[in-house]
């Protein structure tokens, strides 16, 4: 398998290099040293492109592949912003559905309940909001430590939800419906309809059902997804860009060891509150367009179980990584909508597949390289210790 | 140059009480800048915990301590390390997952107003101060003998690295005060004489060091002056020739012959 990857890669390596060298002046405006970028490119428009492609294998049969993608689109960008709370300040999070919620209410507040809003001024209205739900919460919160902090934070998700259903104005338990699609963008003919695939005996034919790009309809859950990948994307600019910069290391050393960053002259609290406002900005992002793409939204859309699957995915795939946390979610969303043909069976497989996962790779499916590191380091000390390869 | 004005640090009758506990019992002293200070005593003598009330750990229950004129009350700990008193720790306590050079430059950042905004749109400010910061980094780096291998992480690190990684962090911060918790321990006899080099290098490079030691030989050989302490009271301060011959330090240290008699 690893002779495969790398013969690939020495194959594709010179190529990638000559479009690199193309792009290295994009490169430099964005402050990177070296363009690898062309290979990744190509990865992100298969990416842009797979719900029109069907894949066999990866397509979902019993349900709307282009939907499913979508969830898979929201969790990775859920896992994205939880990422940042727990994987780089350390701040374990368990009500992070809240910051879900209040995005979904924002919008379904606005553009429905309220108001007759545009999907996109209630978009960045639910960015702010929920940023400053994150700083409220996290303000008091913020200096208690550890289990504690899971425990309120705990409490955070189920306040959201009991609040929504209590409270009239935010529709009751009877929740918040017909919440409107982003408006259509461009015309709908020609080149902007795109036709699907379908596959027969492994081969490809052209199927009669279109997607019409970015007009954002009912039954087409394709421009959603896109959507939800180009905000995606960008979301993981900027979280190169903050990781690796004096805030990606105030954050690291506050998870390290907070007292000591306080002395090293870490303004901790500050950090972490920033660290809990760009997660929920992040969640509510998520909530937002999850919220304008099902219409409906109710307080037992947010339990408490979403919380601990979005913990789920980051652990599973490695906290502190940013790609670890997107391969968590996507297994996290991915699977049991994939194998939803063995119906009831499929949640105890995926919780076999969890403690599996998290027994056989305790640091994740893929951890920080660093986080690697330590780990060997430990055990090789240990190894010392217990004298068994003293030879 | 007047007198006062040659003092960095002083403390003024500064009393901390852990409940029925005194750890530190009105003590006073100062320390004069370009100085390398020694604090020593036996065990339990409160040196520690001078360190603590000097660095913002602990709130000192009675008495001012001041920085170049400006009191540290009320001041938070980070607040303190930006005024300029940096520190290590007896135990070491780096950032372990994080490597060599990013705990340097955790230090280096005090003095950087990189925020989310500037990180997120690369300002010129951001190009300027961050590559700075790395470039100073590495010379820390290079200074304490650890250049070698700025992108390991740091428990990969041997100890006596990640000791002196931990002087490097320290210095990044660009203190006037550094700080030295017993920085010796744990060293073989070449390694100590290369830190009583490296300390007096930071010395010459115009920080003024403050160290916690229990090797008699380093704090004899590299300190300007000394302060002994003990149970929490200042018994002793001088020159270490002076320290020497002190009856009540060599009394502290070896004990006294009543003492003995009590023990016994």
């Amino acid at each position: 398998m690893n002779n495969i990857i790398s013969g690939l890669r020495a194959r594709l390596a010179p190529v990638a290099d000559r479009v690199g060298t193309a792009l290295e002046p994009v490169g430099r405006v964005l402050g990177m040293k070296s363009v690898k970028y062309p290979l990744r490119t190509v990865g992100v428009l298969l990416i842009y492109a797979l719900p029109i492609l069907h894949l066999p294998l990866i397509n979902t049969e019993n349900s709307d592949f282009s939907g499913v993608l979508f969830t898979v689109g929201t969790y990775v960008l859920v896992a994205l912003g939880l990422n940042i709370v727990i994987g780089y300040a350390g701040l374990l999070d368990l009500g992070y559905v809240g910051f879900y919620a209040v995005g979904a209410y924002t919008v379904g507040v606005v553009t429905s309940e309220h108001g007759q809003w545009p999907f996109f001024l209630a978009l960045p209205l639910a960015l702010v909001v929920t940023m400053a739900s994150g700083v409220l919460l996290g303000a008091p919160t913020l200096r208690v430590r550890g289990d504690y902090l899971a425990i309120v934070t705990m409490g955070f998700g189920e306040i959201i939800r009991i609040v929504a259903r209590n409270t009239d104005w935010l529709g009751g338990a009877g929740g918040i419906n017909s919440i409107p699609s982003p408006p259509d963008i461009g015309p709908e003919e020609g080149l902007f309809q795109i036709p699907h695939l379908s596959w027969q005996y492994g081969y490809p034919t052209i199927d009669d059902r279109v997607t019409k790009v970015l007009h954002f309809g009912v039954l087409d859950a394709t421009p959603y997804f896109w959507m939800i990948l180009t905000t995606i994307i960008l979301v993981i600019c900027a979280d190169m860009l903050i990781k690796n910069s004096r805030v990606g290391r105030a954050w690291e050393a506050t998870r390290e060891d907070e007292d000591v960053a306080e002395l090293m002259g870490v303004p901790t609290f500050k950090f972490k509150l920033l660290a809990f406002a760009m997660g929920a900005c992040i969640g509510g992002l998520a909530g937002a367009m999850y919220a304008t793409r099902v219409g409906f939204i109710n307080p037992p859309s947010f339990p408490l179980m979403l919380s601990l699957l979005f913990v789920a995915a980051v652990v599973i795939g490695g906290a502190g990584n940013r790609w670890g946390a997107i391969l968590g979610a996507v297994i996290v969303a991915y699977l049991p909508e994939r194998f939803r043909e063995f119906a009831d069976w499929r949640l105890l497989v995926f919780g076999i597949a969890l403690i599996v996962i998290v027994s056989f790779r305790t640091q994740g499916l893929f951890p920080g390289r660093q986080k690697k590191r330590v780990a060997q380091a430990e055990k090789e000390v240990q190894k010392l210790e217990e004298g068994a390869e003293i030879v | 140059m007047s007198e006062s004005e040659d003092i960095l640090l002083e403390l003024e009758a500064v009393t901390i009480k852990f409940g029925g506990v005194v750890a530190l019992d009105d003590v006073s002293m100062t320390i004069k800048k370009g100085e390398i200070l020694g604090l020593i005593g036996p065990n339990g003598a409160g040196k520690t915990t001078c360190f603590n009330v000097i660095t913002g750990v602990y709130a000192a229950t009675s008495g001012t301590i001041s920085l170049d004129g400006k009191s540290l009350a009320k001041r938070k700990r980070y607040q303190i390390t930006k005024l300029g008193i940096a520190r290590t720790f007896q135990n070491i306590r780096l950032f372990p997952s994080m490597s060599a050079l990013d705990n340097v430059l955790v230090g280096a950042d005090v003095h950087s107003k990189v925020g989310l905004l500037r990180a997120l749109f690369r300002t010129p400010y951001f190009r300027r101060v961050e590559p700075e910061n790395k470039r100073r980094a590495v010379e820390l780096l290079e200074l304490v003998g650890v250049g070698a291998q700025p992108d390991e992480i740091s428990v990969n690190l041997s100890y006596g690295d990640q000791r002196r990684l931990e002087i490097a962090r320290a210095l990044a911060t660009n203190p006037k005060l550094i700080c030295l918790d017993e920085p010796a321990a744990g060293f073989n006899p070449a390694e100590k004489l290369r830190l009583m080099d490296l300390i007096r290098q930071i010395r010459d490079l115009g920080f003024t060091v403050l160290v916690v030691e229990h090797d008699m030989k380093l704090v004899m050989g590299v300190c300007d002056r000394i302060v002994v302490l003990e149970f929490g009271r200042k018994i002793a301060e001088g020159t270490p020739s002076e320290i020497q011959k002190n009856p009540a330090v060599i009394a502290a240290y070896l004990g006294t012959e009543e003492a003995d008699d009590d023990a016994a």
